[in-house]
């Protein structure tokens, strides 16, 4: 049993959990994630570690409640336990030693932006960011994000706050105006992952992105999380989740994405009056 | 010479009821039945039963007690060198190994070895409170990791040796394959709990949730005082044709529709927050046991239409013949010597057909078995919502990716001493299929029963 110890609300969606799993928090690097399993019936998903404290032996989630279990796990409270959390998962960020990174993140993606940014910046990288949601009062880890960055660009779909448009197009604007970056690291949902490696294309700047697809064990056995990338299958949870944005098929991916969505809605529907469990 | 008695049939679930539920298909003997089935063994003086089973199980000396009504003693025996006997009476292969090499099959059938092996356990787990005699502990720790055939078996070895046996399991659930892999109508899963519970008390501990290679690394159990390891991590990446069209939805590997079914209880959904789509037309591309499996569970899951896609013939099929012969009575369409070339999708990207190719047999290839040739222009379309594909697998990359010292063949698996399971590793054995790729239980466990008396040999020679 993995014990929450801190819970909170980041928006009325997003919540950030801090769990108690001190053999995950020793092993993890940026870039991994790990699975998690609510109760006996429940099913094992992946989530991005968004941050870790290997001396108190935690790992930090940030996630967005889009499902059933990620409903239910958002109703849970400090002081319960997970029945299983598995990591730490997938191949580690390949990060710049030196030089000037541009990290993208997009709703909750920048909770698994975060871990990245700060591994860049504490080994001196140059660290640009650029932080979006639909409105002002979803932007998430605002202050994690400033303490790590160089540079810090906020933007809104409603322009309720910052720039008003997406991320995607903040960064088109600053490559247009001629900054100069290394790298560009973008993560959040597949369209917002497709625009902004659509905007690096012409510049020929590597642009690395984290695919979040459907798993099951998460160990490399399955294979629900194949992706074409470069026009070969690739298993995310042993090859990725982090892979090179210009080859990836993100057509194919959201599709992949939606596979499950008639009986996410069915189960949705199900849990509702119950409050999450 | 006693009198010729017929093979006894085991009673079975009607197949018009039994594609309607996920409970066990194969009732078991009674006890009259076994008592008669075991009368039909001559006892060889020299038998050549044993030879055939990959642990060597005393066959005739059980199969007499089972005869004199000595049920208990007879599980006691098959237990002495085989740790899952009411798993190995349902899955193994009987008639490629015991069964294959009875005196009785030169003239007639065989008498039924695994039929009875599942009818000792079965009657002894029903029965008694199984309570194995504990080896005093000899003081040395020994690391297995999986909890599958190859992991319980070595890791029961060695704990009746008196050594303090970790298992390090990445599932939630113990049990590898009889968990994840094969059904509940073929291995009920409380089959599989009582067998590792069997385990657990020879001392065995079990820690779930740890993933080798992740979570902890082979050189931190050394540093943590295990003074051997043994690599029982199983099937791997699940293989694909690499035809166009396998990423549309509606596409699963066997792994995963299994995976699904099984541990996770998809069939349960929404019970089980685990879902799975089954269309009302499924195809499996495979003709293994794990193609049978995959295929019926469909039928189970509400498919109307199953078929078997298989690029030979039914000779060629290394299913096991009951459950070829299962598969078969529940109306299983086998689409034989037919290979796909593409998987077709519709608008919305999920799988609507598959495109096949006929074959004929060739020459035989190096498995001996008759090479699969295509037939020009022979192409045609099978209308189907859902394909599994059930090809085999690879073994997992992560353990060799991250263990230093440990080689592997070009094709994955781990590179092992034939005899003893060791690696290239110094302290480091392993068995099962992440040495084989895609084998059975029993050999499994055969390689898990020849590593723990090569690492009992190993350490001793060090102290």
């Amino acid at each position: 049993m993995f014990k929450i110890l801190k819970k909170q609300i980041l928006t009325p969606v997003t919540k950030k959990m801090v769990i108690e799993a001190p053999l995950v928090a020793r092993k993890v690097q940026p870039g991994q994630f790990v699975i998690v399993r609510l109760h006996e019936k429940g099913e094992r998903i992946p989530l991005t570690v968004a941050d870790f404290d290997r001396a108190r032996g935690t790992i930090t989630l940030v996630f967005q409640e889009v499902g059933k279990t990620t409903r239910e796990l958002g109703a849970y409270e400090a002081g319960q336990d997970l029945a299983d959390f598995v990591g730490p998962l997938g191949v580690p960020a390949e990060l710049l030693e030196h030089g000037r990174v541009m990290c993208v993140g997009g709703g909750v993606g920048v909770a698994p932006i975060y871990p990245k940014a700060k591994a860049l910046f504490e080994r001196g990288v140059e660290v640009l960011s650029i932080i979006g949601a639909r409105s002002t009062d979803l932007i998430i880890l605002e202050d994690e994000m400033r303490a790590v960055s160089h540079e810090l660009h906020i933007c809104t779909d409603d322009g309720s706050r910052g720039f008003h448009g997406f991320v995607s197009q903040k960064l088109e604007e600053m490559l247009k105006a001629g900054v100069q970056m290394d790298e560009v690291i973008a993560v959040g949902p597949l369209p917002m992952m497709r625009a902004t490696v659509e905007v690096t294309r012409p510049y020929n700047i590597k642009s690395w992105v984290s695919l979040n697809p459907i798993m099951v064990d998460g160990t490399g056995m399955c294979g629900a999380c194949r992706a074409t990338v470069g026009g070969e299958t690739k298993f995310c949870c042993v090859h990725g989740p982090m892979f090179d944005g210009h080859l990836v098929d993100f057509r194919e991916a959201i599709r992949r994405s939606q596979m499950y969505l008639p009986q996410e809605q069915a189960a949705n529907e199900a849990c509702r009056c119950g409050g999450g469990k | 010479m006693p009198e010729r008695v017929s093979r006894t049939s085991m009673p079975v679930q009607d197949p018009h009821e039994r594609i309607k539920n996920f409970n066990e298909v194969a009732l078991g003997y009674a006890e009259d039945m076994a008592k008669r089935e075991a009368s039909r063994c001559i006892q060889c003086k020299k038998p050549l039963c044993v030879p055939g089973c990959p642990v060597n199980v005393a066959i005739p000396e059980f199969i007499r007690l089972v005869k004199d009504g000595d049920f208990l003693g007879g599980a006691r025996v098959i237990k002495n060198t085989n740790s899952l006997p009411a798993v190995c009476g349902r899955v193994c292969p009987q008639e490629e190994q015991c069964e294959k090499t009875c005196i009785l099959a030169r003239r007639g059938e065989p008498v039924a070895i695994g039929r009875l092996e599942r009818f000792c356990a079965d009657y002894e787990r029903e029965r008694t409170e199984i309570k194995p005699e504990v080896a005093s502990r000899n003081g040395h720790k020994v690391a297995v990791v999986g909890s599958g055939p190859a992991g319980l078996t070595c890791a029961g070895d060695l704990a009746k040796l008196g050594y303090q046996v970790t298992i390090f399991e990445a599932l939630h659930a113990p049990g590898g394959v009889l968990i994840y892999g094969i059904p509940e109508f073929r291995l009920p899963k409380e089959v599989v709990r009582q067998e590792v519970e069997y385990v657990r008390k020879l001392g065995v501990e079990i820690r779930l949730d740890v993933i080798a290679g992740r979570t902890l690394t082979i050189d931190e159990f050394f540093a943590d005082g295990y003074e051997a390891v043994f690599l029982g991590t199983g099937a791997g990446l699940p293989k694909f044709m690499e035809i166009p069209g396998e990423n549309f939805n509606g596409v699963y590997s066997a792994n995963e529709w299994l995976t699904r079914i099984n541990l996770m209880k998809a069939y349960k959904f929404p019970e089980f927050d685990t879902p799975i789509v089954c269309g009302r037309r499924v195809a499996v591309v495979g003709g293994g046991n794990v193609a049978m499996d995959a295929v019926r569970c469909a039928l189970r899951l509400g498919a109307e239409k199953a078929y078997i896609i298989y690029r030979r013939g039914e000779a060629e099929m290394p299913a096991r013949l009951e459950e070829l012969h299962n598969a078969k009575e529940e109306a299983v369409d086998f689409r034989l010597l037919t290979n796909p070339v593409k998987v077709l999708g519709n608008d919305k990207g999920w799988v609507s057909g598959i495109e096949c190719i006929r074959m004929e047999l060739g020459e035989p290839d190096q498995s001996g078995r008759r090479r699969p040739i295509e037939v020009k222009d022979s192409n045609f379309v099978i209308e189907v919502d859902t394909v599994v594909m059930a090809l085999g697998t690879s073994p997992n990359p992560v353990i060799s990716q991250v263990t230093p010292g440990l080689k592997t063949h070009r094709w994955g698996g781990l590179v092992a001493d034939e005899e003893t399971g060791q690696t290239t590793r110094e302290g480091v054995w392993a068995g099962g299929d992440a040495v084989t790729g895609s084998a059975t239980v029993i050999l499994a466990m055969g390689a898990g029963k020849k590593a723990a008396v090569a690492m009992d040999a190993y350490i001793r020679s060090k102290h």
